[in-house]
């Protein structure tokens, strides 16, 4: 089973909390941490890595010698990453969405696709945790391919737990759509129930079941609670504001080992959300 | 008049709480909210909404089943997937247009997408601009451009000094999109492994559009020999520290309440928020006191 930890906006504790679940959890886990412009698990799980490969992505490159400035793929493209003038034709990497049309309508084989690199992914393990992690390469705006190249390493029977990007747009998307189900990550504060209720209505329409956790809580009767009640989403964690979470935080320690209260509730997770399925 | 750019490596840092009391702080200012991921400044300064306007970006396929031949060509040239049972998946489809281009039939509508809304406003500080994407919506660095070059009008038309701008966490296409053009980029972060981490990509991805940048650290006190770290880390990145941040009950008191911690709280976080403040309009209207003085 695949279980995305998602959230509406980041420093929610969603990376804390796929960590520690990693940790809780007493079978061979996956961890694959799919928030690729800023990748943290690594902080926390402190694997070994055995091994790093390059993502790359094509894009095409033009053959002037053969390119007659017939200007089909600047037409075709929807995304301005191809410009065609006289008969000079330029390609910009930044914009391309690798989509592989101009290269099907150039009507003499003027345009190759070339690997451009993005990316990489770690490989490693700590105990019982695979980990893999990608991360993408500053100047890069296009993570979902990685994100999607990141994901072919989930396990194919076994539990997988997917650190997903944070935000409610493509990105996390291309996360929370590969996984079976989801736990969304909040506070128990006005933004928190702000940005759950746009984290809900996505993967609503996603159609990926889903609990929620809940983060930092200081009060029993957290507005959270009351949203959830209401709206028949069941509340799988809730872990206490501490200090020491913080700073065991601030360390890039897990947080099972100031609050091994904690482990109990978070081995009983993908449980709960299987009997969702 | 400036621009000056508040964002953080990862959200969550406390950004938005601290945008929100520059706005209190700063004499005449116009704000623009540009996470538009986490659009979340408008829970704090409440803006009456005087505009809305759609946001349209993009295309997105659609098949007209009457006319569809079955063939299966788009399914072939679909990279993204987003083609099942001669449907296209909404939330998969990139709006490249390949399949509505090959298609022999020319059975695929490509209608342009609503991505969002945006919003020009009132608040108890200023006009401020914001926006909302619609779930899984694509191009928000462009909708954050819109917001920006919106933000700077109304600023001219206004006379305001500053326009503050609360931008997009994260390393990606909206953070380009906040960043390009401003006078300086304050980055606001935390004391811990991931948070320098965050900041050394963030500072990177700065100095290559040459933006001056300050930064200030929250909850700084949770891990002091961290923050002496970050600090020196973003002096040898040519980041000027501004400030640093306690941690303090009284941030989520404020948040809890709708107001901007210096509305709030006269506690330590709150004196903290205002020397930065001070520091910065330092920093950024340097040269005009220059100006003035010469
Ligand atoms: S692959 Fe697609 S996005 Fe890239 S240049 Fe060609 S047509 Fe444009
Ligand atoms: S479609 Fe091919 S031949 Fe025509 S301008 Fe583009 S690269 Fe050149
Ligand atoms: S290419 Fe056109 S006709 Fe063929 S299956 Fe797709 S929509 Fe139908
Ligand atoms: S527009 Fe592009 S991404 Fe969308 S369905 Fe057609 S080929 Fe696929």
């Amino acid at each position: 089973m695949k279980i995305a930890v998602a959230s509406g906006k980041g420093g929610t504790g969603k990376t804390t909390l796929s960590c520690a679940m990693a940790f809780a959890v007493q079978e061979e886990v996956t961890l694959l941490d799919c928030d690729v412009e800023e990748p943290n698990s690594h902080f926390f799980i402190r694997p070994e890595i055995e091994s790093r490969e390059q993502v790359c992505r094509p894009v095409p490159a033009v053959d002037s010698a053969v390119c007659t400035g017939c200007g089909e793929c600047a037409r075709v493209c929807r995304f301005n990453a191809v410009v065609s003038v006289g008969k000079k034709t330029l390609v910009f990497n930044e914009l391309c969405h690798s989509c592989g049309a101009c290269i099907r309508i150039c009507p003499t084989g003027a345009l190759k696709e070339i690997e451009e690199p993005i990316g990489q992914i770690e490989t490693g393990r700590r105990d019982h945790v695979r980990f893999v992690s990608g991360r993408l390469d500053v100047g890069q705006a296009m993570s979902p391919p990685l994100i999607r190249k990141t994901l072919e390493h989930a396990s194919p029977d076994g539990l997988t737990i997917v650190d997903c990007p944070p935000g409610t747009s493509c990105p996390y998307v291309t996360a929370v759509k590969a996984c079976d189900a989801a736990i969304l990550v909040t506070e128990p504060t006005p933004f928190g129930l702000h940005d759950l209720k746009l984290a809900v209505e996505t993967i609503r329409d996603l159609g990926v079941p889903f609990g929620v956790a809940v983060n930092r809580v200081t009060d029993e009767a957290h507005p959270i609670r009351t949203y959830c009640e209401a709206e028949g989403i069941p509340l799988l964690v809730e872990v206490p504001e501490d200090r020491r979470a913080a700073e065991a935080y601030s360390r890039g320690e897990s947080i099972n080992s100031v609050m091994p209260g904690l482990n109990e509730t978070l081995r009983a997770v993908p449980e709960k959300l299987k009997a969702m399925l | 008049m400036k621009e000056l750019v508040i964002i953080s490596g990862k959200g969550g840092t406390g950004k938005t709480s601290i945008t929100a009391s520059f706005a209190a702080l700063a004499v005449h200012p116009v704000l623009a909210d540009c996470d538009v991921d986490a659009a979340d400044l408008h829970l704090i300064l409440q803006p009456e909404i005087q505009t809305s306007e759609n946001f349209v970006s993009g295309h997105l396929a659609e098949i007209r089943s009457g006319d569809c031949m079955q063939c299966g060509l788009c399914m072939a040239v679909c990279r993204f997937d987003a083609i099942k049972d001669f449907n296209v998946d909404v939330m998969a489809c990139e709006g490249c247009g390949a399949c509505v281009e090959f298609c022999p039939e020319q059975a695929i509508d490509f209608p342009e997408q609503e991505c969002g809304v945006w919003h020009r406003s009132k608040t108890r500080h200023g006009s401020m601009v914001h926006a909302r994407m619609h779930p899984g919506a694509e191009n928000s660095g462009k909708l954050v451009s819109l917001l920006r070059s919106e933000i700077r009008k109304i600023a001219e038309k206004e006379k305001a000094t500053v326009v503050l701008v609360d931008g997009s966490p994260g390393i990606g296409c909206p953070v380009i999109a906040s960043i390009t053009g401003a006078d300086a980029v304050l980055v606001v972060t935390e004391p811990t492994l991931s948070g320098e981490h965050d900041l050394e990509r963030v500072l990177q991805l700065i100095t290559h559009f040459r933006i001056p940048a300050m930064i200030c650290v929250n909850k700084w006190d949770i891990n002091p020999k961290m923050t002496s770290r970050i600090e020196a880390l973003a002096k040898s990145m040519k980041a000027v520290p501004v400030g640093r941040i306690p941690y303090d009950a009284a941030v989520t008191d404020a948040q809890v309440n709708a107001r901007a911690l210096v509305e709030s709280s006269d506690g330590a976080a709150a004196r903290a928020v205002r020397e930065i403040w001070e520091t910065i309009q330092k920093q950024l209207f340097a040269e005009e006191c220059c100006h003035v003085t010469s």
